[in-house]
């Protein structure tokens, strides 16, 4: 589904990826960690076209397509779905009739009717209970005046409604508390399907207790320092990052 | 971050065509001559001449006001011609009888006048240049006693209406374009809606100005007796020239005892290019005056077009309990400058007013709020609500406001709410990332800022100004 050949991107000027390769295939999940400052959002919003982030060198294929050569709607049109780490609120829009217009412009693409505001709020009424929201946020502009966890939670909730190929989730799981953690780590595993595939950027731990990767991989300065299984995050958690990077250096 | 939001495909003013056709042109220049040839031009009576002689001799002693917020170079009030008419003025009785190259004109701005494919529920007043040259619907409207017709028109045919409300809310010497308009004015329109009569239809001008060197200067008086509604809509354009072109209007209007006017303008006078070459100068006076008890005086504006806007509609709420609002998005994109706001007077008792205005500036336009809300001594009771909402798209724009209120009774309350918010980079990213493209993001983004004014139109008319909106904005946004 994806394949990044040595992809290096900067930002300002500032190399920050420096030649990663990773391929994901449909129905896997994989888990990029790392310390601070180590790429991870980089990565995450290189791949959906964010034009602060210049990509100076190597390519990524999505199904096949060249992904760099697209527009960022093009990419989210073609399935390609990024849950931010900062939720952008939009004032003046409610949360419905901007997923409405989401959910038309990617009906649209594929050539599907679009969905009037009645077949719409049907379509919604049960992706509404998966999150644990009632109708009373749809009415609200899109996250204004939301909390950090509720922004999260209305990511989960457009994921969910969207239905992507390829869902990049960025530390989504910071800042929620514990009952939030569980209902977003629950909606993903429920979305989760043989024909499509999670990334998640994540700096803890604990949510990949709740969501079961398939792989692991640690960055650091910008390079894939080690991949394994679901063991490798374990590992993380006890020892921290810093051995990693001794045993980058000595390498 | 503003190179990648401001830089895009700049959408071509749409009405800028000009129609070829021959006019009847006023050589330029203004003296009491040209004002009794203009008045003599349309047959009217001497009490009318002499009301525009006064008007006149009092705009000689006014001087320009320059305290708006806006800079353009001086105007030759000499270089302007103050009349001009296509040829073979057409009999207003039959439509048959318009050239059919400006039946064509207004049907390619979208407003049609012939019969068959009139806009239904809308009565519609067509003028070109200086001249009204169809009036739709008026046997229907006059079946319930409503006049509506050219100002021309109703100066013969109605003197005692037009005698009495003439200058009765906007004095002649009102301010230096006023006074000028009613030395000068040519044409306009005209509604009288009798005691106790809705008005079955939405009453629309539509105004063009098409000649070059022209002024265009209308006069629109609009009386509502006791009882009685009306909805008006305004709209306008003309072509695209590198010159400036002025055009001043006034607009009265009176509601007496528990009438309600409802007056929506849609103004899209051509803006002048991205340089800021060219582009109309609107500088108008719109004022109305409920003059009754329990009137309504409602004004929404969607102010999108003009190199230079200077406009204040406004209400005198004399009639105790009488309502005033005002409803108003303005755009300025490019060089577009515009200063722009309301009046709102409480002289009677339980009076209450509603100011919601929304400025818009992209590219390097200049967008200001101006207000007064005024609370006379004898207004017991009265209320007012403004709200300013600023939006800046890039930052080479600008955003100001100037909310002035002057209380003079202690039983009033006024609340006011002012915001500014910027377009971002990031938002239209967001969006973007969604699955929805730049323009749809902005558009979405603008009509959801904008929704409080929009849902005050007239339904025909709400999804034009969306339309509008978009297309004056295009190219504010990568």
């Amino acid at each position: 589904m994806l394949e990044i050949r040595n992809l290096h991107a900067s930002v300002e000027g500032h190399e920050i990826l420096k030649g990663i390769d990773l391929t994901v295939k449909a129905g896997e999940v994989h888990a990029i960690m790392g310390p601070n400052g180590s790429g991870k959002s980089t990565l995450a919003q290189a791949l959906a076209g964010h034009p602060a982030y210049t990509v100076t060198e190597g390519s990524v294929l999505y199904e096949g397509k060249d992904l760099l050569a697209m527009k960022p709607e093009e990419r989210a049109r073609e399935g390609v779905f990024l849950a931010f780490q900062y939720p952008v609120p939009i004032r003046g829009i409610t949360n419905a009739y901007f997923l409405r217009s989401a959910v038309n412009a990617i009906r649209k693409h594929r050539g599907e009717e679009e969905l009037g505001p009645v077949e719409f709020m049907d379509a919604l009424e049960e992706k509404l209970k998966v999150i644990g929201w009632d109708d009373s946020y749809l009415n609200r502009p899109v996250n204004d005046g939301f909390s950090g966890g509720e922004k999260k939670r209305n990511e989960i909730l457009q994921m969910a409604v969207l239905e992507p190929k390829l869902a990049i989730l960025d530390e989504t799981d910071s800042g929620l508390d514990i009952d939030a953690l569980k209902t977003v780590a629950h909606t993903v595993e429920k979305l989760r399907r043989s024909d499509n595939a999670t990334v998640l950027v994540t700096h803890y731990y604990r949510i990949l207790t709740h969501i079961r990767p398939d792989f692991v991989h640690v960055l650091s300065a910008g390079r894939i320092v080690k991949s394994g299984g679901k063991e490798l995050a374990l590992e993380l958690e006890e020892k921290g990052y810093d051995w990693l990077r001794e045993e980058a250096a000595v390498a | 971050m503003s190179s990648g939001i401001e830089a895009q495909v700049l959408q071509p003013y749409k009405y800028g065509f000009v129609t070829d056709i021959e006019a009847d042109v006023v050589p330029p220049g203004l003296s009491e001559d040209v004002i009794r040839l203009i008045s003599a031009k349309k047959g009217e009576p001497e009490w009318m001449l002499e009301w525009r002689l006064r008007a006149y001799r009092n705009w000689l002693k006014m001087v320009e006001p320059h305290w708006s917020n806006v800079t353009y170079g001086p105007i030759d009030y000499q270089a302007i011609s103050y009349y001009a008419a296509p040829r073979q003025r057409p009999k207003l009785e039959s439509l048959d009888q318009v050239d059919p190259k400006l039946i064509e004109t207004f049907e390619k701005l979208g407003i049609p006048i012939e019969e068959r494919k009139r806009l239904a529920g809308v009565a519609v007043d067509a003028v070109f240049d200086s001249v009204s040259v169809a009036t739709t619907f008026r046997e229907t409207l006059a079946r319930q006693g409503i006049i509506f017709c050219a100002i021309s028109e109703a100066i013969r045919e109605h003197p005692e209406l037009v005698q009495k409300y003439l200058g009765s809310v906007v004095p002649a010497n009102d301010n230096f374009f006023a006074a000028l308009n009613s030395a000068v004015f040519t044409d306009g329109s005209f509604a009288y809606i009798p005691k106790g009569v809705r008005c079955p239809l939405e009453l629309s001008t539509y105004f063009r100005i098409n000649a070059s060197s022209t002024g265009q200067f209308e006069r629109t008086l609009i009386i509502a007796e006791e009882g009685s509604y009306v909805s008006y809509l305004e709209g306008c354009s003309a072509p695209s020239r590198d010159e400036n072109q002025l055009h001043a209007a006034v607009v009265e209007l009176i509601a007496l005892d528990d009438a309600t006017i409802k007056y929506s303008t849609i103004q899209n006078w051509y803006p002048g290019d991205e340089e800021g070459r060219g582009g109309i100068y609107n500088f108008v006076t719109k004022r109305g005056k409920c003059v009754g008890r329990n009137a309504k005086i409602s004004w929404t504006q969607v102010e999108t077009g003009s190199a230079i806007t200077w406009k204040y509609p406004g209400c005198i709420l004399q009639g105790d309990n009488s309502i005033g609002e005002f409803y108003s998005v303005a755009v300025t994109n490019h060089r577009q400058q515009a200063d722009t706001g309301t009046k709102m007077i409480h002289l009677g008792k339980n009076t209450r007013s509603t100011i919601v205005s929304k400025g818009i500036s992209a590219g390097r336009g200049q967008n200001t709020y101006r207000g007064l809300v005024k609370i006379m001594k004898g207004a017991e009771h009265a209320r007012n609500y403004s709200q300013c909402d600023s939006m800046l798209i890039g930052d080479r724009c600008g955003a100001h406001t100037f909310p002035y209120i002057d209380v003079r009774n202690s039983t009033a309350i006024m609340e006011h709410e002012a915001s500014t918010s910027k377009i971002g980079e990031d938002q239209i990213f967001y969006a973007k990332q969604r699955g929805l493209s730049a323009e749809d993001a902005v558009s979405m983004i603008v009509n959801g800022f904008c929704k409080e004014v929009f849902k005050e139109l007239p339904m025909e008319f709400a999804v034009e100004a969306q339309r509008l909106l978009g297309i004056s904005l295009e190219g504010s946004v990568g």
